[in-house]
């Protein structure tokens, strides 16, 4: 079995948004009808089904919707992560996204805590929004 | 009203495994061919009867199970002439059910036939982490998702938070649970637990423990389905089928609406209730779902047999176990009897004996009406189903 960590397939629909996360910005889609931001992307925007969409950047900051901390990774790729915290963010601007926090004590996450988007570059083409407690 | 087409069920069979492996040796569909054929023949037919056939399941992809009941119907060399593959996880087989009954009211079958099968445990092949992330996947697959019980440890975390849930609270599910398995000489797990053994078990998911987890084993189970006016003339005694209804909502459960909340239980449950004519104090005996203990919790608040928050008191005290007040998952369920990976097959097989009054040791006395509610993917979709004694 691959130990190598799994990578997004990227698409047309999260190009953008991969492209700005390499380049240490949170883009967004945001809807130019309903004004409602979201998360994952998508060619129409969830909450009116508009397709009048343009990325946007994003504070980064937001809080910890729910999280849980990996005991077992998942999978071997994982393995010399454990224990780490793998956490729903709620986004200042709506939106929920599924990211890691970044600790040294996963003991200390709670549900509520705020948190702010760190870059971690991951290979020459991908960079991962991580979280960490603020 | 009665009517001569109300749908019915007039046969079940599931596979003997033994420390969670099957018995006989045969492929995942010999398997399959083996329960259609016992579920058909209890009930005095055969399968050159079946027109209606339908399955899910998780073998043969990519290939032949793509298009499942194409290649089951191969197998079995037979030409039906209404199917459905509808796959929503391990709640598939209560919508099959929902689906069959439309078509037997409709008169667009006269005999359905609803299979699964799944040698998982025997292939070692239980593998949703190796799963590619693409689409919605890609977010959330990268980050070290673990799959499926991240997804449930989330849940359980803001359920938790909003409502002081408790690790105690979900462990006695587990511990009502295997107490109904001790009573089940089919299952897997029948040794003693406790509800320390729960919380001193590996820690997987936090908050979930090992011991929240459902089993990996492998099965088979096959319902047949026909009229009622058909029925009469056949050997086993009908259970009716009485309302349903299913709803999703999400795969990724970073799109579940509400965390602490199971939308689709809720929608899927007042749904056959209402269809079925039937409030929470007409039900005898019910059989849920219980991928983990959390999911049991969720499933109880939203089919409103608590309210929303309650669920902790509620299964509190052993309530569910063998002699409390609310009989449930009573062949010790997928967290200690069986969970070949789609496990809504076998809720629906244990209600339907427990209609038929053939459960030995652990039938529930004069269980007359039974609640059924397969939940599948990551909290991700509900299907009901009410059955009656006829
Ligand atoms: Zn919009």
């Amino acid at each position: 079995m691959s130990t190598e960590k799994p990578l997004p397939v990227i698409d047309h629909d999260s190009a953008p948004y991969w492209e700005a996360a390499h380049e240490g910005r949170l883009d967004i889609p945001l809807c130019g009808d309903c004004g409602k931001h979201h998360f994952y992307p998508r060619a129409i925007c969830p909450h009116c089904h508009s397709d009048n969409l343009k990325f946007d950047t994003v504070s980064g900051r937001g809080e910890v919707h729910t999280f849980t901390i990996a005991r077992r990774p998942a999978g071997p790729a994982f393995a010399d992560d454990v224990p780490y915290v793998v956490a729903l963010i709620e986004l200042e601007e709506g939106p929920r996204m599924m990211s890691r926090i970044q600790t040294d004590d996963p003991e200390s996450v709670r549900i509520g805590a705020k948190v702010e988007v760190t870059f971690v570059k991951a290979t020459d083409e991908i960079t991962f929004p991580y979280f960490r407690m603020t | 009203m009665k009517n001569g087409r109300d749908p019915v069920i007039v046969g079940l069979a599931d596979a003997p495994i033994e420390d969670g492996k099957f018995v006989t040796k045969a492929s995942v569909l010999g398997h399959a061919a083996l329960v259609a054929k016992a579920a058909v023949e209890e009930a005095g037919l055969t399968l050159d009867d079946v027109d209606g056939l339908l399955t899910a399941g998780m073998w043969g992809v990519p290939g032949p199970g793509q298009l499942a009941t194409v290649t089951l119907g191969e197998y079995l060399n037979i030409m039906p002439t209404y199917v459905d593959g509808t796959n929503i996880g391990g709640s598939a087989f209560e919508a099959h059910v929902a689906h069959a009954a439309m078509a037997l009211r409709e008169g667009y079958c006269e005999v359905a036939l609803i299979v699964y099968s799944s040698d998982q445990k025997s292939l070692r092949s239980r593998n949703l982490g190796g799963r590619p992330s693409v689409l919605s996947m890609q977010h959330e697959t990268p980050y070290g998702m673990p799959t499926p019980v991240g997804g449930y440890a989330m849940a359980a975390q803001r359920h938790m938070h909003e409502y002081g849930t408790t690790s105690e609270n979900l462990a006695e599910i587990a511990v009502a649970t295997r107490k109904w398995a001790q009573l089940n000489p089919a299952a897997t797990r029948r040794d003693p637990l406790t509800v320390d053994d729960v919380l001193s078990s590996t820690m997987i998911s936090e908050p979930l423990h090992l011991l929240d987890c459902c089993l990996v084993t492998d099965g088979a189970g096959a319902i047949v389905m026909t009229t009622a006016e058909r029925a009469r003339d056949l050997k086993t005694k009908p259970v009716a089928v009485k309302g349903y209804g299913e709803a999703h909502t999400h795969w990724a459960i970073g799109e579940m609406p509400d965390l602490a909340r199971l939308l689709p239980a809720q929608k899927a449950g007042e749904t056959a209730m209402k269809m079925a004519g039937v409030s929470h104090s007409d039900i005898d005996v019910v059989e849920v779902y219980d991928s983990f203990t959390v999911t049991v919790l969720l499933t109880l608040e939203a089919l409103g047999f608590c309210k929303i928050g309650e669920g902790g008191d509620f299964v509190s005290g052993q309530r569910t176990a063998p002699g409390g007040a609310f009989p449930m998952n009573t062949n010790g369920g997928g967290l200690s009897a069986l969970h070949p990976g789609m496990y809504g097959m076998f809720l629906l097989i244990e209600a339907s004996r427990q209609l038929r009054g053939v459960c030995g040791d652990r039938q529930v006395a004069g269980a007359e009406t039974a609640l059924v509610h397969g939940t599948g993917g990551t909290l991700s979709s509900g299907a009901t189903v009410i059955l009656q004694k006829d």
